[in-house]
């Protein structure tokens, strides 16, 4: 089984972000990166349906600066055989571009299976997956959390707001993966050993045109400082009167 | 003067409160435009037309009614397929869907085949001449981007909660439309789709949430959730990811970062530590409780007002207060 795993560089968030003083970017000093959880469990999935499979290979693909290769070196430390960066510098927020960039080079790859993470966490567009699958005139299933795959088709679970929808398609298909599906596995010493010498590709985005541009960024309005009412069940008259009075919620 | 096409999202065959958010989002960007027509997109069996007129009410100039037995459950090839062939005929300058999951399952297949550009997740917008101006929560809502699309039409999904719906009532007009490709030759089938089904309400549609942690200790004990929520009348029971990990609630009901990101105008957190993994899917609720028997808990940064205490005393008193104050008003 052939299958392509998209991943994204993101900033881990748990840091107080910094704007510049003109809005026009979010600062970089100090930021540390990693990978998108929700693309590390799609790099899961895939090593695991390789491993079911007997045989395959996974390629993790990435759109980003330089320094994404060690993201992907963390897959290929994780098992996965051979990573491609497609280098661009400055970051977009268009998710058409990004997909067309990707679908480029997804397109003659021969992959049963493309996987992407539902959302990266820092532009939080969501929409890559599902824009590569068009593209590429592929079945595309978002929010998969369950997931079998065999003969030439599968059968998803995925995840709505409140509820669950059972789907059949067959492969070739994308697939975006949620949450709940699996727990990435650590990279063993033996992989991150192993990984130095698997093949990463570097070669450059192909963007193309750009829509949706970036107009500024700020931080959104803190919330004003709370109040404690109290340490026991004796502060309840006055929560329940500030929810009634006050808050205006009951 | 610009029109909007609005796709109005159903689940099981029944309109959803986001269906009425977007009508009222997009009634908002036709008239920014200077009094455009908002034509709104129903789809679904044999009888969905019925759902119509919710949706004049809420400002539809138009209810666009695609009724086909291959609309039953959700067909997104379909629908992507319908949804580009109008929007590619010039009638529209603008687009709009839900943020949901479905709305962000839909919206970028539409986008990706018009080729134009997709605004994901706005929780505002203006327009700027004919071009659209969106707030958006990046970074896992730390940093607001505010973003501009100029394609012609422009595409944009608006976050639940972000509009409340509002009655602009507009006579019921409904026009019989037919799907671009077959339905039944979709390649993505769904076989089913479960629903939550004990007639309670959704983390996303809930005006009030009472969200359990680890704090509460054992699964058994989420009834203290389920008792105030009772209590309440209008409120969904959410959970943290550790809680939903342990399998002490059902992962659907997980707030947070990898979960349900919710607005509600209640945010009540039980046992909660606030993790900013959490804190990503609830801080932009309205107002904000917390209970929890740490001080230093993070939660009671964002919490508009807490309770430092030991959420088995405070709960039972919190519930019966509550009770009392329903039956007085």
């Amino acid at each position: 089984m052939k299958i392509a795993v998209c991943i994204k560089r993101v900033p881990v968030m748990e840091v107080k972000f910094v704007i510049a003083a003109d809005g026009s970017r979010v600062e970089d000093a100090g930021l540390k990166y990693d990978v998108n959880d929700f693309d590390l469990w799609a790099v899961e999935a895939a090593l695991q349906l390789k491993e079911k499979a007997g045989a395959g290979e996974v390629t993790v693909i990435s759109l980003g600066p330089d320094a994404a290769q060690e993201q992907i070196r963390k897959t290929l430390a994780m098992g996965a055989d051979r990573g491609v960066l497609l280098k661009s510098d400055a970051p977009t927020h268009d998710g058409l571009a990004v997909a067309r960039a990707l679908a480029a080079e997804l397109k003659d790859g021969g992959y049963d299976l493309i996987l992407f993470g539902r959302i990266s966490i820092d532009t939080m567009n969501q929409m890559t997956g599902p824009m590569v699958a068009e593209l590429l005139d592929l079945p595309c299933v978002t929010n998969v959390f369950k997931l079998e795959i065999g003969g030439g088709k599968g059968t998803a679970e995925r995840a709505l707001d409140g509820a669950i929808e059972v789907v059949e398609f067959p492969t070739p298909a994308l697939l975006t993966i949620d949450d709940g599906l699996n727990k990435e596995r650590l990279p063993s010493l033996k992989g991150i050993m192993a990984a130095k010498k698997k093949p990463l590709d570097v070669k450059p985005a192909q963007l193309g045109a750009v829509n949706v541009a970036v107009r500024k960024y700020e931080l959104p309005p803190e919330r004003a400082a709370g109040r404690i009412l109290g340490d026991s069940a004796a502060a309840v008259p006055e929560l329940v009167r500030l929810l009634q009075t006050e808050a205006k919620v009951l | 003067m610009a029109n909007v096409l609005v796709f109005a999202e159903t689940r099981g065959g029944e309109l959803r409160k986001v269906a009425l958010e977007a009508v009222t989002a997009a009634r908002k960007l036709a008239e920014l435009s200077g009094g455009g027509s908002v034509h709104a997109v129903l789809a679904g069996a044999a009888g969905v037309s019925g759902k119509a007129g919710a949706l004049a009410e809420h400002g539809a100039d138009s209810v666009l009614v695609l009724e086909d037995a291959g609309f039953t459950q959700y067909n997104p090839e379909a629908l992507a397929a319908t949804l580009a062939q109008k929007l590619g005929g010039g009638t529209y300058a603008y687009a709009l869907f839900s943020a949901t999951a479905q709305g962000r399952d839909l919206s970028p297949r539409v986008a990706a085949k018009l080729g134009t550009g997709l605004i994901a997740d706005a929780t505002g917008f203006v327009l700027d001449g004919s071009t659209i101006v969106a707030q958006h929560p990046i970074n896992n809502g730390k940093v607001i981007a505010t973003l501009a699309s100029g394609a012609a039409p422009s595409i944009i999904s608006v976050r639940p909660a972000a509009f409340q719906p509002t009655v602009d009532a507009k006579p019921l007009v409904t026009e019989s439309i037919t799907s671009a490709t077959d339905p039944g030759a979709s390649r993505v089938k769904v076989t089913e789709l479960r629903t939550g089904g004990s007639g309670k309400l959704d983390l996303g549609d809930a005006p009030v949430i009472v969200a359990g942690g680890r704090g509460l200790k054992a699964p058994e004990n989420f009834k203290l959730c389920d008792d105030l929520a009772d209590a309440f009348g209008n409120a969904a029971v959410g959970a943290t990811r550790a809680v939903t990990d342990e399998g002490w609630r059902p992962h659907s009901d997980q707030i947070g970062q990898t979960g349900r990101n919710v607005s509600p105008n209640l945010y009540i957190a039980v046992g909660i530590s606030g993790a900013i993994q959490h804190l990503a899917g609830m801080r932009t609720a309205r107002t904000i409780v917390a209970i929890n028997k740490d001080k230093d808990a993070p939660i009671f940064k964002i919490a508009d007002y807490g309770i430092v205490g030991d959420v088995f005393e405070v709960m039972p008193a919190l519930t019966a207060a509550v009770k009392a104050a329903k039956a007085q008003g």
